[in-house]
Formats: structure tokens, sequence, C-alpha cells
């Protein structure tokens, strides 16, 4: 089972691959990169796809090996483009670069991205569009495997500490998602068009500000155009992006005051707007007048808390306090359900309110207290699954960081190189910040930071178990005796 | 169509699993552990609550469906549960109701309350297992129209006269009509052509007129007849229902229960039943009620595992005996089925089940002709239904052999409008009021016009 689904996913990487491959023919590119991958995709996803096994059962360890080996695998044939076209030509940079599209990351190991082919740059920002919404859940909006065990599929790939259905049947269910991230990067696109961009600027920006990802055309990323308009709707794209995508479902469906009453919307949007007063004043005597900080305190703040990672000025020069609230918010994220990364605002109001109530049964220990979240208390496993999610994350965290200083650069860049990796920003500061690039890290290094973003956009628990011995003991076992 | 199905037990369960294929299912269930469970392994939505509250029908969008069905372990919740669902604007609902109190003000229920259907398991259940014990050379009986065309599941013993016989040459060396419409051979199921060949261990369901089935197991030389005595352990409600089905059926019953008080109960509302307190897997006790003489033994009470041992020593210390178990769990289901040491085995949820499906096949139906009756067969893999031809169709008048069926579909008999019961050959027509039963794998049939490719 596990190698069908891994099949339909490589057939459809193959069919996605030919949007770019137009690209590139429109633009007069040769046709060439790309087609050599369709053509391995289309030999193995056939292979492994063709036959729909017997037993279609798939538990909940099947679908979080399913879902880190797919992005595997998608991210190995995607880094073909790249070498074959030459604009790329080392490998693992173009392993890197594929990686970061796909998890919505956005950091980057070149140091020129204007000089790149029109086809390779589409894919490029394709892939956070794709990665955005998710693979599987794109493909179970199109292949619908209706036995009903794609919640294990979902609650893998779907990041948020507790991931639910919209309707009955979960190929609606993915179909609606689709359906309102499709329509929004359209309203996007065209509302950057009305703005004078260019039709292919625009499509490579609002992909990646539909992903959250944070790829663009320009080396000066979204500050290249210097333009409030664009500043303010991407920016606002940005944000909406980030916020959790059955809200929008239950707009479609009038009930108006789920929405109004989400109290991860209210904490988000709360955290935003204080954070961009925060860092306007604190850089206010960097620019000619207060709304100038505000614009470019905004876009900065909005790009970083929905973890995209575009940059309209180099946050880099900029006081620490304003650094620090960057990086702090850096580790929020945006809401679960969304295309953001971080550990998402979700998590953190659990957090902090289980902290709260925790503290206050020292002072009354015999009190009886329920957390409630979202107006519905919130049960033991889910308090026990946000503890472990921080723990692990944590650990993580320190590993790569301490395995990253191998690299011997200055502390800052260390951490934050791995920060915006891990919570799948783009840029950090120091070396790898808004003006820098990932160039300088060595081979291995962008392996280690490779794993660090498919780690930070699975919500790690798919990536580690691919590490337990009892997952591959079981898949060989079944092959012995005939087959998935 | 979208249903709610309230109560995420063992019924709930296998509803589901039958239901969410073609349908929008959403379980509504107190429990977060079973609700969780369910939706793992079904693509339905499940919600977490109190099924008879308007507000969880609310959250669970009762308002836009259009059958509930209630079956959670509580009779009152089950009724309320309709009774709001009907508030909110659900066409069709089902009740599970067990008591036998409410059971007397049943037709009251319906109209008043608006309830669509009630469903007592206890009682249909008692229902099968009198089908069975009337006709014991059945593993499970059937009956289409009215009782007239009857399905039988038999299994062929190890020294079978029919083993090795192919299906063409037995039904020309047989002068009774019979037809052969399914056979389990070692969990795959197969409907079968007139070059099979049956071996023994093979489960066989024949269908025919019960005249007729009698006659092809006499002329086999094992027809047992209809069972006079019986022998039931478990003073439960399913055993008041049975043994008062069989008392009318003139047949005698006796009653062997451990609790003293369920004792006396039973027999002050079964004064013809002779009723014993003991230990139904005491083997003294059986053989001094004498075990040996008696045509049936029923193990009916409340643990699976009980009456799956009490089934089997009663086996053997009886051979004639017809022994029947009822088993909920459907895990023990599967294991007793393979071994062949009890002769039938009924569960209640499964009835239920049967029940419930059918009323929704009905429901999901066109105007045109009608599914008058559903039974599930084979594990339910295969579907026995029979349609009523109500409406002039272009099919209706032509000879069978010219009719091209869809593969994997059989029609298992035709019951005209006088009563004549055929076993439809090449040339054999349909007509307008028939009734027609047609044996399949496809369980997406809605009318009678879908057997045609």
């Amino acid at each position: 089972m596990i190698a069908y689904i891994i099949g339909r996913i490589l057939l459809t990487e193959a069919a996605l691959l030919v949007l770019p491959l137009l690209v590139a023919l429109l633009y007069g590119e040769s046709p060439v990169p790309f087609l050599v991958p369709i053509l391995l995709l289309a030999l193995c996803g056939g292979a492994m796809g063709r036959k729909r096994p017997k037993s279609t059962a798939l538990y909940a360890r099947d679908g979080l090996a399913v879902v880190a080996l797919a992005w595997i695998c998608m991210s190995l044939f995607g880094a073909l483009p790249f070498v074959l076209s030459g604009d790329i030509p080392n490998y693992v940079d173009a392993f890197f670069e594929t990686v970061s599209g796909f998890t919505t990351t956005g950091s980057s190991i070149l140091t020129e991205i204007e000089p790149l082919s029109r086809g390779g740059l589409f894919w490029r920002s394709f892939t956070h569009w794709v990665g955005g919404m998710g693979v599987l859940v794109f493909v179970m909006a199109i292949l619908p495997m209706n036995d009903g065990h794609g919640m294990h599929l979902m609650r893998a790939e779907v990041p948020g500490p507790t991931v639910g259905k919209l309707v009955s049947r979960m190929s609606d269910t993915a179909k609606i998602l689709y359906g309102i991230y499709l329509a929004m990067t359209v309203v996007e696109i065209v509302l950057l068009l009305a703005g004078g961009m260019p039709l292919y600027d625009a499509a490579i920006h609002a992909f990646g500000t539909a992903g959250t990802g944070g790829f663009s055309c320009r080396n000066l990323s979204v500050g290249a155009y210097d333009s409030v308009y664009f500043d303010v709707v991407i920016g606002v794209f940005m944000l909406l992006f980030g916020v959790n995508f059955n809200l929008y479902y239950f707009l479609l469906i009038r009930r108006f005051r789920d929405v109004l009453h989400s109290e991860e919307l209210r904490t988000y949007l709360l955290i935003v707007a204080a954070s961009v007063l925060a860092i306007a004043v604190n850089i206010s005597h960097l620019y000619q007048s207060f709304a100038a900080s505000l614009r470019y305190a905004f876009f900065q703040v909005s790009s970083i808390i929905t973890t995209t990672g575009y940059a309209t000025a180099d946050f880099n020069a900029w006081p620490a306090f304003s650094k620090a609230i960057l990086v702090i918010l850096m580790f929020v994220g945006a809401c679960a359900g969304s295309t953001g990364g971080g550990m998402k605002v979700a998590r953190i109001v659990i957090l902090a309110k289980t902290s709260v109530c925790d503290m206050r049964k020292m002072l009354h220990p015999n009190a009886v207290a329920t957390v409630r979240f979202e107006g519905k208390p919130i049960g033991e496993k889910n308090i026990r699954s946000v503890h472990l999610f921080l723990t692990v994350y944590l650990i993580v965290f320190t590993l790569s960081c301490l395995l990253l200083s191998l690299e011997e650069m200055d502390l800052v860049t260390t951490f934050t190189a791995v920060a915006a990796c891990m919570n799948n920003i783009g840029p950090g500061l120091e070396v790898v910040g808004p003006m820098g690039n990932f160039a300088a890290f060595s081979p291995w290094a962008k392996v280690l930071l490779s794993f660090d973003m498919l780690v930070g956009r699975l919500e790690i628990f798919p990536m580690l178990l691919l590490f337990a011995p009892s997952i591959w003991k079981r898949k060989l076992t079944v092959k012995r005796s005939g087959g998935f | 169509m979208r249903i709610i199905i309230v109560g995420a037990g063992k019924v709930g369960l296998a509803l589901t699993q039958h239901l969410s294929g073609e349908n929008q299912v959403t379980v509504i269930d107190q429990n977060p552990q079973l609700i969780d469970n369910i939706i793992n392994i079904h693509d339905v939505m499940g919600v977490c609550g109190n099924g008879a509250s308007y507000e969880v029908q609310k959250e669970a969008e009762a308002d836009k469906a259009e059958l509930l069905i209630a079956t959670t372990s509580s009779d009152e919740t089950n009724i309320v549960a309709c009774l709001v669902a009907k508030k909110l604007g659900v066409q069709h609902t089902i009740a599970r109701i067990r008591n036998p109190e409410y059971e007397k003000q049943l037709r009251f229920m319906r109209e008043e309350l608006g309830l669509s259907m009630s469903i007592n398991p206890e009682k249909a259940t008692a229902r099968e297992i009198a089908r069975v014990l009337r006709f014991p050379n059945a593993m499970k009986l059937e009956s289409f129209s009215k009782g007239r065309l009857e399905l039988v599941e038999y299994r062929l013993p190890e020294k079978s006269a029919l083993h090795g016989m192919q299906l063409a040459d037995l039904y020309r060396n047989i002068r009774v009509r019979v037809l052969i419409c399914a056979v389990a051979r070692k969990g795959e199921t197969i409907i079968p052509s007139g070059d099979f060949v049956l071996q023994a261990g093979d489960k066989i369901y024949l269908t025919s007129s019960p005249a007729q089935l009698e006659q092809f197991f006499r002329h086999l030389g094992v027809f047992r007849g209809r069972a006079s005595s019986v022998m039931i352990v478990g003073a439960s409600k399913m055993c008041y229902y049975l043994a008062q089905e069989l008392l009318e059926m003139g047949m005698s019953v006796k009653i062997i229960d451990r609790d003293e008080q369920r004792c006396i109960r039973m027999g002050e509302q079964l004064p013809r039943a002779l009723v014993i307190v003991g230990d139904g897997t005491d083997s003294e006790l059986l053989h001094e009620e004498g075990i040996g003489q008696t045509d049936a033994f029923v193990a009916l009470t409340g643990m699976d595992e009980a009456n799956i041992l009490m089934a089997m020593s009663a086996s053997r210390l009886a051979g004639d005996c017809k022994v029947v178990a009822k088993i909920n769990r459907r895990s023990l289901l599967e294991l007793v089925a393979a071994e062949s040491m009890i002769d039938s085995v009924v569960s209640a949820g499964s009835v239920t089940a049967e029940l419930i499906l059918q009323y929704v096949r009905a429901m999901q139906n066109a105007t045109g002709s009608q599914i008058k009756t559903l039974h599930r067969i084979v594990d339910e893999t295969v579907e026995a239904l029979e349609f009523g031809v109500t409406t002039p169709a272009p099919y209706i008048g032509v000879p069978l052999k010219d009719l091209k069926l869809k593969s994997g579909i059989l029609l298992a008999g035709i019951v005209r409008q006088n009563g004549q019961i055929i076993i439809p050959s090449g040339d054999d027509v349909l007509n307008l009021h028939d009734d027609v039963i047609v044996v399949t794998k496809d369980t997406s049939l809605r009318d009678i016009g879908d057997i045609l490719q």
C-alpha cells in the first residue's frame, strides 16, 4: 500500500512538472530539463502505482511513513530540472533548493536569483504552491481512496495539534481545501496584476505567498519593486494564508460566529498587531516617517510570523530589540491548519493556558480546573501531545545547532539558520539574513538543513519515525509474503 | 444521501461499514474513543456528544440529513434522538427498541412520533433462530416473497453425496428444481455456473420453494424434519421471544438458566414452557433433562464464549441435535464459522444491521420497482435481493437468454403474481407484478433494471 501511494504521488509530480515545461517553452527555453524528470517519474510512478494492492489497510504508522517517504522522493526527483538545465549544477545544492521549495521554507543557496531560467524559477516557486497545502491532500482530492483510512495521511501531513475533516468524505474535504486555496491564489494574482506587476512575477509571488514559502524571482525579494501597494497586498495575503483554512470554510457556510470566536485567530492577530507596533516604534529612527516604519514593520512581521520569508528591508540591520521580536515570531509561527510553519499559535495558546492553570494549582493544590481551548475542554491526550511536540522539537533543534556549529560560523548564523529551516521561514540573521543566502555551507550541512526543513514542515514525527527500526521490519516481512 | 448514526457500538459500526461507501455518514457517540476508532477506519465524520441532544444534532448537521438511525444501548435515548431529528426536519428515522414494554405500543410510536421504523434486535434474531429450527438442515434460512421462496445455507459434510458432482449433472440427476446461487469455499465467494464442481466443506446457498427444498434434502438422505423439542440455555429477552414463537409452532420448550429470579420471571411469562434452574455447561444436568432426545439446542446466554462452549459440548453429547449459538463479537463469529462444530450461529448485530440496510436501500430507490427484501449471505459479501416489478419496462416479456445481464449476477427465482415459483432458465420471461430474486456480489443495485448492462 505504501508503494502504491508513493507511486501515485510520483505520477502526480510528473503531471505537475508539465506546467513549468509549458512556461519554459513559452519563453523559448529547452524543455529537456523537464521532460527527462517527467519520463523518469512516469516510469517509477507507473511501476509502483500500477496495481492497487488487495489490502488497502493503512494504519497510523503507515500514514507517517508514507508522508515522510513521499516528500523525500518528491524532492529527490524534483531537484533534477535544476541540475539538468544548469541552473544549479550541484545536485546537493539543487536538492536543498527543492526541499526548501516543497517545505515552503524559502531558504536559498543561490547567490544570484535573476539569471536563472524562466522555467526553472517557475518550478522553484510552484513547489511552494504544491507543498503549502500538501501533496497528499492534493492526491486525496483528485484520486479518492474512499475506504476511509485517509485520516491517517491527512493527520500526518496537515499541520496542527488536532486535525479534523470539514465534511464526511475525505476527498470532499480535500477538494474544498484546495478550492479555497486556488481561489485565494488567483485573487492575489489579479490584485498584483492590477498594480502593474508582470504576469510571470505575479504568479511567482502569489505561489510564494500562498504556500507561505518566500521564493521570489528578484534578488532583493519583494523589496525590489519598492511599491507600497505590493507590500500591502502581499503583506495582507501572507497573513490570510496563515489563518486556519477551516475558518474560511466556515465563512463559506455562513457560520460567522465560529470565525469571530476563534481563539487562535484572535491571538494570532493580537500578536501581529503588538509586534508591528513594537517594531515600528523601535525602528522609527531609521526611516523618514512613522508611516514608513509601520509599512516595513508590518511587512516583515507578516512575513516572519507566517514563515513566508519575503523581505522588503534588510532587517539584519535593525536594532537588536526588533531582531529579537522577529526571532521569537519565527518560533511562534502561523495558525494550525494553514500553510504556515513554526510551532503554530494553537500550540502556543494551549501551552500558555495549561501552564497558567498548573501554576494556579500550586497555590490551590486541591482545585479542579479544566483548560478550555476554542470553547471546548482540551483532553489530556491533546495536552500531552503538545508537550511532546515541544520537547522533541527542542531536542532536534539543539542537536541540529550542535552539528551545524561544526561549520565554524558565528553562533547567531548557526542558531538562526537552524531556526529558519526548522520553522520553514527562509531568511535568518547575519550570513543567512534576508540579503544573504545559504551558499556558504558545506554539502553535508545542506543535507542536515534539508532534513530540518522536512522535520519542520511535516511536524517532526514522520521524519523521526523513519529511524524507528520497527517500521522497516514490518515492511520487509510484508514484502516477503508477496507485496503491499 | 446524508445519514446520521447515533451510537457507535456493534450495530453502529456494522452500519457505518456498509453505508459509508456510497453515502455521507456522520456518527454521533458519547465515547470519544469509539468515535476516534470509527473515523480512523471509515470515511465518515464523527461527533462526540449526546445524540439525543438538539445542540449535538445541529453540530452534526442533522438538519441537512435524510435519515437518522438511533442504535444506542438505551431505548429512551434512541426514541428521543429520533424525535429531535424529526423536529429538525429529518424525513426518515429508525430507532432500536428492545424493551418488550415499548414493544406493545409500537404502532403508537410509529404513527404519533413519526418513527419510520423500529427494530427490536432480540425479536428479529429470535425469528431467525425459529426459521432455522423449522428447517434444521439449514445453517441459515432466509425467505422471500412472503415465504414462497426460500434461500438455505448448507455445508456439505465430509462424506456428502454431492462431493465431486458438477452442477449441471446435479440438476439433471435430481428431479427437483433448486438453484445453487452461491458457494463459499475457503474464504472465497463464487457465483457458480453449470460446470462448477462441488467439494466437501463447501458452503452452498440453495434457492427454491420450501417444498422443493425438503425434497432435495430427502433425496440426499439427510433430511431433518422440523425440531419438536428444543432446549434453550439463557433466560434472556431473546429467549422469551424465541420460546414464544416456538411454542406457537407447537414445539416443546425447555429453558435452563443459572439465576433463580430470572427463571421465576420467565416461568410466569411463559406458562407452557418448562423452566429449570441450573448451569447449562453442566453435562450431568443436560443428560438429566434429556439432551440425547432433544432435537435442538440453543445457547443464548450473555457471554459469547459460554455459548460457544455449550454448543460444542451439546454437539458432542447428542449427535443428531441441531445446535445454535448466539455470538455477538465479530471476531469470534468469523472463527466459529470457519470451524464446523456448531451448526448455526446468529448475531443480533448482523440481523439488525441487515434489516436497517434493507430499509436504506429501499429508500434510495427510484420509482419503478422496489426492493422488497434484502439479505446478505456468505459473510455479507453477497446480496440476495427481491425486487417487485411494478411498472412496465422494456425488459418485461423478453426471454432471459436475450437479456444482457451484468456479469456476477444470477437470477435465483421468479415468483409470479399467482404464486407460481419458477427457477429461471434461459426461456423464462419477467412479467409485470412478478417478484424477482437476484443474487449478486455487486452492492449497488437499486432497481431491477440495474441488472442489465
